[in-house]
């Protein structure tokens, strides 16, 4: 699923990035990654949502959200 | 061994080339002015550094060569900016790396410093913020941190408060007799594997190279300036990038790093969350952000104009007792009314409107350092996307209620040249602290009770134009979707720091007494020349001055927005210097002293009244002020980042048919409904 059609408080894991290269280095270098476990704190309607990850807050726009690919995280870090 | 160390110190004066290399916005270039002694430009937003600056510093008698690089997340090839910090630290021959570290958020800046302690050279952690990190009760622990980087040294530093400077370079000394520090990140067993193989290759094509470990990292993540450098077959063994995993590798290890060495990271995370509900809400994050616009302006008329009383007082004893003494020296009346009339009048009475310049900009300066600033990017992001920007183009808007050169400049963040011009062209729009002494004056005088409430609609019509502007610009532009790219890093709320605010607010009043000093100083010296001299030599009446004849030209131009007259069309291009200017004009056109007192303001608008100029002159008056041109320094900024004076040429004009459009819209409606 898109990381945008997560649900607030939920937290995923990172399944593939699909954006354009340079937005993916940046998201590389600021921890966003395959694998890398990301709780939405905030989220509008229009699929611009704020992230946890890696202990800092990211605000993505729309195109960002949707190339973010997630799958969902095991219980135990969904609670945290 | 210490006593060895520092003889070999003093008898070895070989020069020491020292890299500052961090990412952006971290304090390297504040920290590279307080070692050299430059003045090279500092901004609070990212990618003001674009080149390498060079300079030198000495430390107990060692000359230090110290290299200023740009802001960099991440030592690959990517951008630019990773390009020339690269270059420059392989082959400038960099012999200690200076790692500026935003302390405050440890786990970003981490990411860049395993990736330089790969580099095998010797490498510093200069921890730049701490005064942050302890004003959001966080604590780092700084023994385990750098057992934790290979025993790099780890100095705590303020590049403002100067400290740790000392500390530093000693450490660049000793660092580099010691020579660089060892492997730090340790990665999974298969890939220690891969990176030994590929350094046999390496060793096998090329010999023993320096830092073949980092060369085979760079092979296994695929990077193109190494494999340009160094080709290598290595079919067999690297098969695909191993890029990712090494990347979470880094992070999985920074976890390590934060967990063993921050403190106290939970609680405010939480208090950021809690805050967040209500300033980031998908519905109520928009008239929140109205609100809080609408409290700084508050607070900008009410305190300011409690503060200002004291102000004008003072100013009047200054005038009467400056006119007197003049008339005691015996001075001619000329010299006198130059003083008096066009100096003490038009500085003097810009000066008074020091209080409300100091609430705004310390109300901005709250705002700026609590957070809340990259929210507003993404509170705004939809309303952005509309016209076709991004949420982060609404930051330099919100920079250019403070002043539009600064503004403009923010514009550098932005991705595009499309986004950058197309925000130069609509930040000038919003309501500038220069235009403020023009809208305290005539709501005042025109609109009293209501006087705050019009100053507001001005900010918000100004909003409202910049923001409509856009959407025509994109509109005509094809209007496609536009891909909403923002990516924003939030930082955690604080309590805002007092000696920041400080400075902030300090180096803004500063500004403003410098461009009364200056500008306005001169601007008014200007205009009582014009005023009082004409074909003939000096006048007896004005109205046969050069500056009434400049005026009277304009007067039909400028009579269907209600201000056909000829002493408006002056103080309107006098404007031009400096908004401030178009007050300081009044007073030095109609000789009133203290413009900005009860007295002054009702001696204008008795004039005024005279010449038919009501509430609806004034409203219009305000539209044009709030819409032309802002002043020749932001002109000149625009100038400089676009790099095109066509293109700028083409800007001023449109703003000054625009501010004209308005305001004859605004007279002409205002005329017919309100008689």
């Amino acid at each position: 699923m898109r990381l945008n059609e997560g649900a607030i408080g939920g937290t995923y894991k990172v399944a593939k990035v699909t954006v354009d290269e340079k937005i993916t280095r940046r998201l590389e270098a600021l921890g966003v990654n395959e694998k890398t476990p990301v709780t939405i704190l905030n989220k509008k309607g229009s699929g611009s949502l704020i992230i946890k990850v890696r202990g800092t807050r990211l605000a993505l726009g729309k195109r960002i959200s949707d190339g973010i690919l997630v799958e969902e995280a095991g219980h135990d870090a969904k609670r945290a | 061994m210490q006593r060895e160390l520092k003889r070999q110190g003093l008898k070895d004066n070989s020069p020491i080339t020292v890299g500052f290399v961090g990412n952006p916005n971290c304090g390297k270039t504040t920290l590279f002015n307080a070692f050299t002694g430059a003045k090279l430009k500092v901004a609070n937003w990212p990618g003001v550094t674009v080149e390498k600056v060079e300079g030198e510093t000495s430390y107990e008698g060692r000359p230090i060569r110290v290299i200023d690089t740009p802001g960099i997340y991440s030592l690959t090839s990517y951008t630019i900016e990773e390009i020339v910090t690269r270059k420059c630290i392989e082959d400038e021959e960099v012999d200690v790396i200076i790692n500026v570290v935003d302390a405050s958020s440890l786990e970003r800046n981490l990411y860049l410093t395993l990736q330089l302690l790969e580099l095998k050279k010797p490498v510093i952690l200069a921890l730049n913020m701490m005064d942050i990190v302890e004003e959001r009760g966080m604590e780092i622990d700084l023994h385990r941190l750098p057992e934790l980087l290979g025993h790099i040294p780890v100095v705590p530093v303020s590049a403002r408060k100067r400290s740790g400077l000392d500390v530093l370079m000693h450490a660049v000394v000793h660092h580099y007799e010691e020579g660089p520090q060892g492997v730090v990140v340790r990665y999974a067993p298969q890939m220690e594997t891969k990176i030994g193989q590929v350094e046999a290759a390496l060793r096998n094509r090329y010999g023993n190279m320096d830092n073949l470990r980092w060369h085979a990292i760079k092979m296994l993540e695929y990077d193109e300036e190494v494999n340009k450098d160094h080709p290598l077959n290595l079919t067999g063994i690297v098969d695909y990038s191993y890029e990712k995993d090494i990347i979470n590798e880094k992070y999985d290890y920074i976890e390590e790093i934060i967990h063993e060495c921050l403190f106290n990271k939970e609680r405010q995370a939480a208090m950021t969350d809690r805050i967040d509900e209500l300033l980031t809400h998908p519905v109520w994050g928009i008239p929140v952000f109205l609100g809080i616009m609408a409290l700084v302006f508050f607070l900008t008329f009410t305190v300011g104009d409690f503060l200002k009383g004291y102000f004008e007082t003072g100013l009047d004893y200054f005038s009467q007792g400056f006119l007197a003494g003049l008339k005691a020296l015996g001075a001619s009346p000329w010299l006198i009314s130059l003083l008096v009339d066009g100096i003490v009048a038009g500085v003097g009475g810009i000066l008074t409107f020091l209080p409300n310049i100091f609430i705004l900009f310390l109300a901005l300066a709250f705002l700026e350092d609590s957070g809340y600033m990259a929210r507003v990017a993404y509170v705004m992001n939809e309303t952005m996307s509309k016209v076709g920007l991004s949420g982060k183009a609404f930051l330099p808007m919100l920079l250019g209620f403070g002043c539009t050169v600064p503004a403009v400049m923010a514009t550098r963040a932005l991705a595009t040249d499309r986004d950058r011009r197309r925000t130069i062209l609509i930040t000038p729009f919003m309501s500038c602290s220069a235009r403020l002494p023009i809208y305290v004056l005539f709501a005042h005088m025109f609109f009293r009770e209501h006087a705050l409430l019009v100053a507001y609609s001005l900010y918000l019509i100004g909003l409202l134009v910049a923001i409509g502007v856009a959407y025509v610009v994109h509109k005509g532009a094809g209007g496609e979707e536009e891909d909403d790219a923002l990516l924003i890093e939030l930082p955690e709320y604080k309590t805002p720091n007092g000696r920041t605010v400080a400075i902030y607010v300090w180096e803004k009043v500063e500004d403003y007494l410098t461009k009364a000093g200056t500008t306005i100083f001169i601007a008014s010296i200007a205009l009582w020349f014009v005023l009082n001299i004409g074909p003939g030599g000096m006048v007896e009446d004005v109205s046969g001055s050069y500056a009434a004849m400049i005026g009277r030209f304009l007067v039909p131009v400028l009579k269907p927005a209600g201000l056909g007259s000829w002493q408006i069309a002056v103080a309107l291009i006098s404007g031009l210097s400096a908004k401030e200017v178009v007050v300081s004009s009044f007073s030095v056109l109609y000789g009133i002293n203290n413009i900005n007192s009860a007295a002054g303001m009702m001696e204008l608008s008795q004039i005024l009244a005279i010449q038919g100029f009501g509430a609806v002159n004034a409203y219009a008056l305000m539209i044009f002020c709030l819409l032309y041109s802002p002043c020749v320094a932001a002109i000149a900024t625009i100038k400089r980042e676009t790099r095109s004076l066509p293109w700028t040429a083409a800007m001023v004009g449109f703003q000054i048919l625009m501010a004209w459009g308005m305001s004859v819209l605004v007279y002409q409606a205002g005329t017919i409904f309100l008689g």
